[in-house]
Parts: C-alpha cells; structure tokens; sequence
C-alpha cells in the first residue's frame, strides 16, 4: 500500500506542479485531473496523458510512456547484429521497412560495408512505399479523430494496395524484416515493379480524392487550423524532428542534410509549411507523399542491375541459401556468422535516418565481439511526444485529439 | 566550421575540459571533464550553433573507475554538422549537471538515463523514472542487471 501510494503522488506531483503560464481570471472553481489514456481509441497506442483542466480548458498535460517498454536497448546487447533485424520491425510498426533500413545502415556504417547500387536503390524504394503507408494512417486516423470517418476507409484502401506489393517483394504485409547487412533480402522482381508502377500512376489522383474530402471541409479546418501551435524556436528546442519540424516552417530533412543511400543523386523537395499548427502538419504529411511518389519513379527508372547483398564480405554478410548446401566456405562463413556474429571493429557510431515519423538512429557501441556493447535507439515519436505539453498549454480537450492525430506518435517507436 | 575547427575552438577556451577526442567514421567525439559540461554545451550552442540536442543517453562500461558515461548527440541546423560529447560518470558520484536549462529536449532523455542506468541529473525539473514504475528499485541497462529481470521486481498491485 505505501509504495502504491508514493508512485501515486510523483505523477500526481509532476502534474500539480505550478509551472504553467496560462492563469485565468475567472476560475469556473471546478478545475479538475482527468486520466486520457493509456485504453483510448485517440492516443494512437497505449499514450496516457494526465491532464489538469479548468473546466474545458487544459491547464497542464504530462505524457506517461512505458505501457509498450519491451527493453530493446537491453534485447540488442544481447543478440547478435543480425538477430537484431527482427525486433526493429517493432519499433514503428507502421514503417517496418524504414526501421530495417536504418539499423542495418548503422551497423553497415560500423562495419566498414558498403551495400551494392542496386540493393540500394531498392532501400531507397522501400523506405519511400514506408513513407507512403505511414502517412497514410497518419493523415486517415487524424481525419477520423476529428470526425471524418470516410477519410480513413479511403486512405487504408490505398494502404491496402502498398501492402499487397510489400507482399510480394517482402513476403510479409507487415514486420517485413526485409533488409540485410550488406543488402535486402531479395530482388526486386519485374513482377513487382510493374505492379508498384501501377500503383503509382493512379495513386496521386487517389490521393488528390482522399485530401479533397479534408482540404476544404469547413469543420475540419475549425478543427485544426492555429490548434497545437508550436513556435520554430519551441520546435527545434525541444527536438522536434521530421513533418511535425517542417510544419513549423524549418527546413531540415536527414535525406538532404546528411544524405545517407543514394539520396544525393535523386532530385526532390523538402516540404515545408509555416504555422506550426495542426493543419499545416497535416499538409506537410500529404505533399510528402507526393515526393515521394517522385522519389520512387526516379529509382525505379535508374534501378540498376547486379547482385543485391554484399558479397565480397563474406565473413560479414550471409551467404546465399543455396550456396551453403553444396559450398564448403559458405558454410563455414555461415556456421561463424550465426553462431558468433560478424565482429565489426572497435568503436562507436550514430547514423541518423529520415523515418515517416522523423529522425530515426542508431547508436551503436561496439567493444568487437559478435554483439553490440550498448545500442541506443533514438526513436522520433518519443521525443515528438515531448512537445505534447507545451502545444496543449491552453487548449480545449477536444483539441486533444486533434494535436496527437497531427503529432503522429507510435508508442511501439516511443516505448522501445 | 569543420571539426577541426570545433575542437580548436573547445581547447582554447576551455583547455582542461577535453579529456580526449577522435573521429571515427567521420564522427568527431570529445570526452568532457563533468563539471564543466554546461560551460561547454553553452559555447557550442550560443558560438558554434548547435542549436539541437538530438539525443542524450547513458553508457555502462563496466569498467572500476569511470564505469559510466552520459553521451550527447548534438545537431547544427545551419551548419548540418553533428557532434557528440561524451561525460565520464563515475559509480561513486552519479551526479550530473542537467542540460534542460541549454536544450529544453534534454527533459525526456534525461529521464530516461536515469532511469536506465541510475544517473542523478541534478537540476532537472521532473526527474522521475520514464519506462519503469515509479517502484521499481533497479536500473535495467546497467551491466549487472540481467536479461531475464529479476523476479519479484515489480510487485503485483495490492487490493
């Protein structure tokens, strides 16, 4: 009972505790803390927000993460570096493909291996289909939290037809687990090209649909235009990164900044929209799709030949399935892999990734052993979420909703 | 304003802060002497621009002396450079300065390195435990905190 009672009293204390600038002339006298989540349909997840509120009006909110905290700092430090693949399918679990990507980007990085052109072009492909997918949820679940129920059928119909391709070329609708160190899984076939192409023909005029429903509805507008405003000196402050950051109006993208694949060569905008608000994340995330629809054409057309995984490193990337029955060296170099890891030298590195939700990294230590010394999984929607409090200082509960629909938190990203 | 010229500039003004430095992979890393880390984060941000801290968190080396470090990932938006500093934190004295009055992101970091690895930053304005209960008395990313947890940790709640 006494250690129930204290835990208690810390969130309690954390939310009463007086450092807020919103004071209000005539108290209604009935202000009130009201428990929002961890079990609510708008948190996205299993987010609980503890909110003081004077009458309608929040005078404080204080998140409280953990509800999905699986330990993957700790996983990682005990699995090898390709056992680790797996697992970061479930960091954001609306873009798998993007998190394979950068994790094996970073330990590429840490390794001293390159990825062949093609293999990267297809993690370019992937990554951008990633975008897509997730800011489809994204803009669908924020119409439907602010009462546009068609918006989310019409958008996970589009989703749909991404995920039956990430079928294809995956095997797996979701938790793709579909790149390697030094490379992908498997080869972009003719087959799935031709359908991705189809795809993208005919997706910018869905698109245009699905947004013609919201664009220039009167009540969802209201809803979220100046709602959850956060300045671009608040934005960069408090480590806002991806759309939420260009919709304040700040230009930064990791795939023009700090360009990692082949970014460097493809030609696309960084997307930005001033406001700071709702609406214009909102924005952000639908013109992004667009780009990226630009993006994967132009891979798609400078797609070159050739093999797909790095195999002049044979003692750091698996070897061919085939291969290792009949070649006794494949399976030597398998047998060591698997079992012992593929020992990358002494030292640390950081290599940031633009995911749909924002900056996406991985430290990792290496001490060379086969596993990970420390891995650091600096995930965008756990800082995102930190924003939460300032941009609902002064606002209505029904804005509630419509700022986490526009912040677009994953709580498996949030919680490790 | 190349690394070069980041570290030369760290040196000069502060010339017993930089314990050491590398670049590895085109990285630079500067280990910093603990009692002078804010003086440090606040010349890198008011003269060199990093005007970002885009991640902070904790190491356990397991070593006898020095067997922590809180490592900060810093991010320049009109430079586009990144550092990352590094503070030595020894078992004895598991207090650090917090940044939150630099970089307003440190708050949640902050939280979460304390309560991964048990770091006390002293001057932060909520520290409490992020992931775990507030009970709970371990810190599981220490190196002697083993994979399977311990059982019993986290108690059932009462009626």
């Amino acid at each position: 009972m006494e250690q129930q009672s204290t835990y208690r009293s810390k969130i309690l204390a954390a939310l009463e505790n007086q450092d807020t600038s919103v004071i209000f002339d005539d108290t209604l006298e009935n202000a009130m803390v009201l428990n929002m989540g961890p079990q609510h349909p708008a948190t996205h997840g299993v987010l609980r927000l503890l909110l003081r509120l004077d009458g309608e009006t929040v005078i404080k909110a204080v998140p409280d993460l953990g509800y999905l905290h699986r330990g993957y700092e700790k996983i990682a430090e005990n699995t090898t570096y390709h056992e680790f693949i797996p697992h970061t399918d479930r960091l954001d679990y609306l873009s798998p493909l993007s998190n394979n990507v950068a994790y094996t980007l970073a330990v590429e990085k840490l390794a001293g291996i390159e990825a062949p052109p093609r293999a990267q072009y297809i993690r370019v492909i992937v990554s951008e289909m990633a975008r897509i997918a997730s800011h489809l949820v994204a803009v669908g679940s924020m119409g439907l939290d602010v009462g546009a129920v068609t918006i989310l059928l019409w958008t996970f119909r589009e989703r749909e037809k991404l995920l039956d391709i990430l079928d294809i070329l995956t095997g797996a609708r979701f938790t793709s687990s579909y790149a390697r160190i030094g490379g992908v899984m498997q080869d972009l076939t003719d087959e799935c090209i031709a359908a991705l192409r189809s795809f993208l023909d005919q997706f910018p005029a869905k698109l245009d649909e699905c947004t013609g429903l919201l664009n220039k509805n009167r009540i969802f507008i209201d809803r979220c235009d100046g709602v959850g405003v956060i300045s671009k000196e608040d934005a960069i402050a408090i480590g806002l990164t991806g759309p939420n950051l260009r919709g304040a109006g700040v230009a930064n993208d990791v795939r023009r900044d700090e360009p990692y694949l082949v970014y460097d060569q493809l030609d696309f905008d960084v997307i930005t929209v001033e406001g700071g608000d709702a609406l214009a994340r909102y924005h952000v995330r639908v013109r992004e799709m667009k780009e990226s629809v630009r993006i994967i054409y132009q891979a798609l057309d400078k797609l070159p030949k050739g093999p797909i995984l790095a195999y002049d490193k044979p003692k750091r990337v698996l070897p061919q399935k085939e291969r290792i029955y009949t070649k006794m060296e494949e399976l030597i170099h398998d047998f060591m892999l698997v079992n012992f890891g593929i020992n990358p030298p002494v030292g640390e590195i950081y290599q940031p990734f633009e995911a749909p939700k924002g900056e996406l990294g991985f430290y990792i230590y290496s001490n060379g052993s086969g596993y990970p010394w420390r891995m650091k999984i600096r995930s965008p929607s756990f800082v995102n979420i930190q924003s939460i409090p300032i941009v609902l200082k002064g606002a209505m509960i029904s804005d509630i909703v419509a700022v986490i629909g526009s912040l677009d938190p994953v709580m498996g990203d949030a919680d490790k | 304003m190349t690394y070069d010229e980041i570290l030369k500039g760290v040196t000069a003004k502060f010339p017993s802060s930089v314990i050491s430095s590398n670049i590895y992979r085109g990285e630079l890393t500067m280990v910093i002497r603990k009692s002078d880390i804010i003086q440090v984060c606040e010349f890198l941000k008011n003269e060199c621009s990093f005007d970002a801290l885009r991640d902070l968190f904790g190491l356990d080396m397991n070593t006898p002396i020095d067997r922590f470090f809180v490592a900060y990932n810093l991010y320049s938006l009109a430079t586009r450079r990144r550092i990352r500093l590094k503070v030595p934190v020894d078992e004895k004295d598991l207090n650090v300065p917090t940044v939150t009055s630099i970089w307003s992101a440190a708050n949640f970091h902050e939280r979460e390195a304390y309560d991964m690895f048990g770091i006390n930053f002293t001057g932060h304005p909520d520290l409490r435990r992020i992931y775990m209960p507030e009970d709970f008395e371990y810190f599981p990313l220490r190196k002697d905190f083993p994979l399977m947890g311990i059982p019993d940790s986290i108690p059932l709640p009462k009626k």
